[in-house]
């Protein structure tokens, strides 16, 4: 017979435990009491009259792709004030094959370092 | 023959007949075609169905602590004859039901997304060789079989990137992606030969008994974890991956990620398996050296998912993130793995680390079939382009949402049960090492936060005004992903009890599957 108690267990991680059977539990009883908040709006609202109408500050409203805010533009100031990281990944990332080949041959070479001269060197001392 | 002698054969020859179903079914399907698109389309799902079923049958056996070899050759391991191993134990398991998950979702998906393109023989027939492929490099004990079916997966991968041959990029991208993928491999044969010149031997099991941790296998495990880390993506080696991510097929794109990860799995066998007896010397320098790689490789991958504006792209840099928590989980694993006082943190930083495997292929998987989803709709990728499709896309938003959520370790997601893991264990580890998975979490949900504004929120563009739904079959595809996401996410022990935890144990007692094949091994953790 299908058991229930093991779909019921408490996640134990360790040094935790994590159970997210009570979290959605949680997130049920806050939306119920968002949809009864919701309750107590204003019932006189229309919908499709000029309620619903944008107004901006009475300036014509642009085209709808010009009200879309782009992809580039947003976290745009986080990606300016760092821009000279991204940059330097940008440049980093070429698009040509033999520079991929270039990385993994650098990588190499970090890992002989560390795996083989590395550890003879500490064996040394 | 009743019904329990059938399935007791079918165990017993079920590691021969994963490969085997699909690299014939390969074979034939283009037969198939000649026949009719319908019947060749129902073939491949029930090739892959029954692959499918043959894997979760071994692994329902493998995950009780057994370990299932299958010699093709010689029975007597004494006689020195030419023989093949494949030894499957919970970890090998654990990697074949992500593989046949994610080739039998993309065939569903194909059905419609794929219905204009031509070529759908050949196309199908890649998948098939490429789910071969990608299940003997799991299933396999011998280390030179490992390498041809890791060709194989190569060779059918990219030409599956590369299978929109009418786009330049798209070429460029499979041409890029078969050349690294040679070399990565040429690197593992010479590795192999490395093994083979000192000790007359192929098998994992053989070598990982025999091994001295000479200053040639210490060569070879070098050449080993950078060959098999750049197929992984690990940076700086991942660049060749948002180009093929990006430029194929979404329904190649999934079983690309498990291909990515079936060579990260790679890693895992070499660093755990072979090298396993040799883990007392070096364990601490592989799991530093992958707990830097693992860190390196989160916080470039978000970096430049952040900034960039093709859908496709974004996701393959998060991708790449999202490979860094693997590491980063297994890295901290070897680290801590000889510290008595720390073998609850190892095994839950090796549970996170594994864990994570799966909810990245099933994350990353579903935000790139509603990529795909996006692209059959509108014939766009670019974010700049997009914008209010969730009027037009309901079951679509609602799938990126939870994938949306998931990759970005939001409970009660699946991510969020892996990622709590590795945080938690780091932690024990270097509490800068869990500050920053944590701040490059954040900023997964970000990036994808902003994706999620960019395509499916704002006012409803004119140009996609006739924007519809996309068909039933790619919804199914799309909701077997995002219901198993919900189900790891909500039952998480159950999970970690059942797959994951056989799966780190496998991983950790290295002697088991060295026994396996020399039962006179006495060595092992």
């Amino acid at each position: 017979m299908f058991a229930l108690e093991p779909l019921l267990e408490t996640f134990q991680t360790g040094s935790g435990f994590w159970n997210p059977v009570i979290w959605v539990v949680a997130i049920i009883v806050a939306l119920l009491i968002a949809v009864i908040l919701r309750g107590f709006g204003n019932k006189e609202y229309k919908k499709k009259t000029g309620q619903t109408q944008a107004f901006l500050s009475g300036n014509p409203e642009y085209e709808k792709e010009q009200m879309h805010i782009k992809s580039s533009n947003i976290y745009w100031g986080f990606t300016e004030s760092l821009k000279w990281v991204f940059d330097s990944l940008k440049k980093m990332h070429t698009g040509n094959v033999s520079d991929y080949a270039l990385w993994f041959v650098i990588v190499m070479a970090i890992l002989f370092v560390v795996l083989i001269m590395g550890e003879n060197l500490v064996g040394a001392i | 023959m009743n019904v329990a002698d059938l399935i007791a054969l079918l165990l017993q020859h079920s590691p021969a007949l994963i490969v085997a179903v699909p690299l014939l079914g390969a074979f034939i399907t283009p037969l198939i075609s000649r026949l009719n698109d319908k019947v060749r389309n129902v073939f491949v799902i029930l090739t892959l169905g029954l692959t499918a079923s043959l894997v979760f049958l071994l692994a329902s056996d493998v995950f009780t602590g057994n370990i299932h070899t299958y010699i093709f050759g010689s029975q007597d391991l004494a006689l020195p004859v030419v023989r093949i191993l494949f030894e499957v134990d919970a970890m090998s398991a654990f990697m074949a039901i992500i593989s046949v998950i994610l080739s039998l979702v993309a065939v569903i998906y194909s059905w419609s997304f794929m219905k204009e393109n031509t070529g759908l023989d050949k196309y199908y027939t890649l998948i098939l060789l490429m789910t071969a492929g990608m299940l003997g490099m799991e299933l396999t004990g011998d280390l030179f079989n490992f390498f041809v079916f890791l060709e194989i997966t190569s060779i059918s991968s990219a030409a599956l990137v590369a299978f929109w041959t009418n786009k330049a990029k798209s070429v460029e991208a499979g041409f890029k992606y078969i050349v690294i993928s040679t070399i990565g491999a040429l690197f593992i044969l010479f590795s192999i030969a490395l093994f083979y010149g000192q000790y007359n031997a192929l098998n994992m099991a053989m070598i990982a008994s025999a091994i001295q941790y000479t200053f040639l296998d210490k060569i070879a495990l070098v050449l080993l974890i950078a060959a098999l880390a750049m197929k992984a993506g690990v940076v700086p080696m991942h660049m060749w991956l948002p180009d093929a991510y990006g430029k194929a097929p979404s329904s190649i794109t999934l079983i690309l990620v498990g291909a990515t990860q079936a060579s990260l799995y790679g890693v895992f066998r070499v660093c755990f398996t072979i090298y396993g007896g040799a883990i007392n010397l070096s364990s601490i320098s592989i799991g530093w050296i992958l707990v830097i790689l693992g860190i390196i490789t989160m916080l470039l991958g978000v970096a430049m998912a952040i900034i960039q504006t093709d859908f496709k792209r974004l996701i393959a840099f998060g991708a790449v993130a999202e490979i860094g928590y693997i590491l980063l989980g297994i890295g901290t694993g070897l680290v801590v793995m000889l510290n008595p006082e720390m073998t609850t943190t190892g095994l839950a930083a090796m549970k996170g680390g594994i864990f994570h495997i799966m909810n990245d292929a099933l994350d990353v998987g579903l935000l790139f079939l509603v990529a795909g989803a996006i692209y059959y709709a509108t014939k766009e990728t670019s974010l700049n382009k997009l914008g209010g499709l969730a009027r037009n896309m309901r079951y679509t938003t609602v799938f990126f949402i939870i994938g949306l959520l998931a990759i970005s370790g939001m409970p009660p997601m699946n991510g969020f049960a892996s990622k709590l893991l590795i945080y938690e264990s780091t932690y024990q580890l270097n509490p800068i090492l869990s500050i920053i998975a944590i701040l490059s979490s954040i900023m997964i949900l970000a990036v994808f936060v902003k994706v999620f504004h960019s395509a499916f929120l704002g006012p409803a563009l004119p140009k996609f005004e006739n924007v519809k739904e996309v068909p039933k079959s790619m919804l199914i595809a799309m909701g077997t992903i995002a219901t198993i996401i919900i189900i790891f996410g909500l039952f998480p022990e159950l999970i970690v009890n059942n797959i994951v935890e056989p799966a780190a144990n496998a991983l950790i007692n290295y002697g088991d599957y060295v026994r396996e094949v020399i039962p006179s091994f006495t060595g092992g953790v």
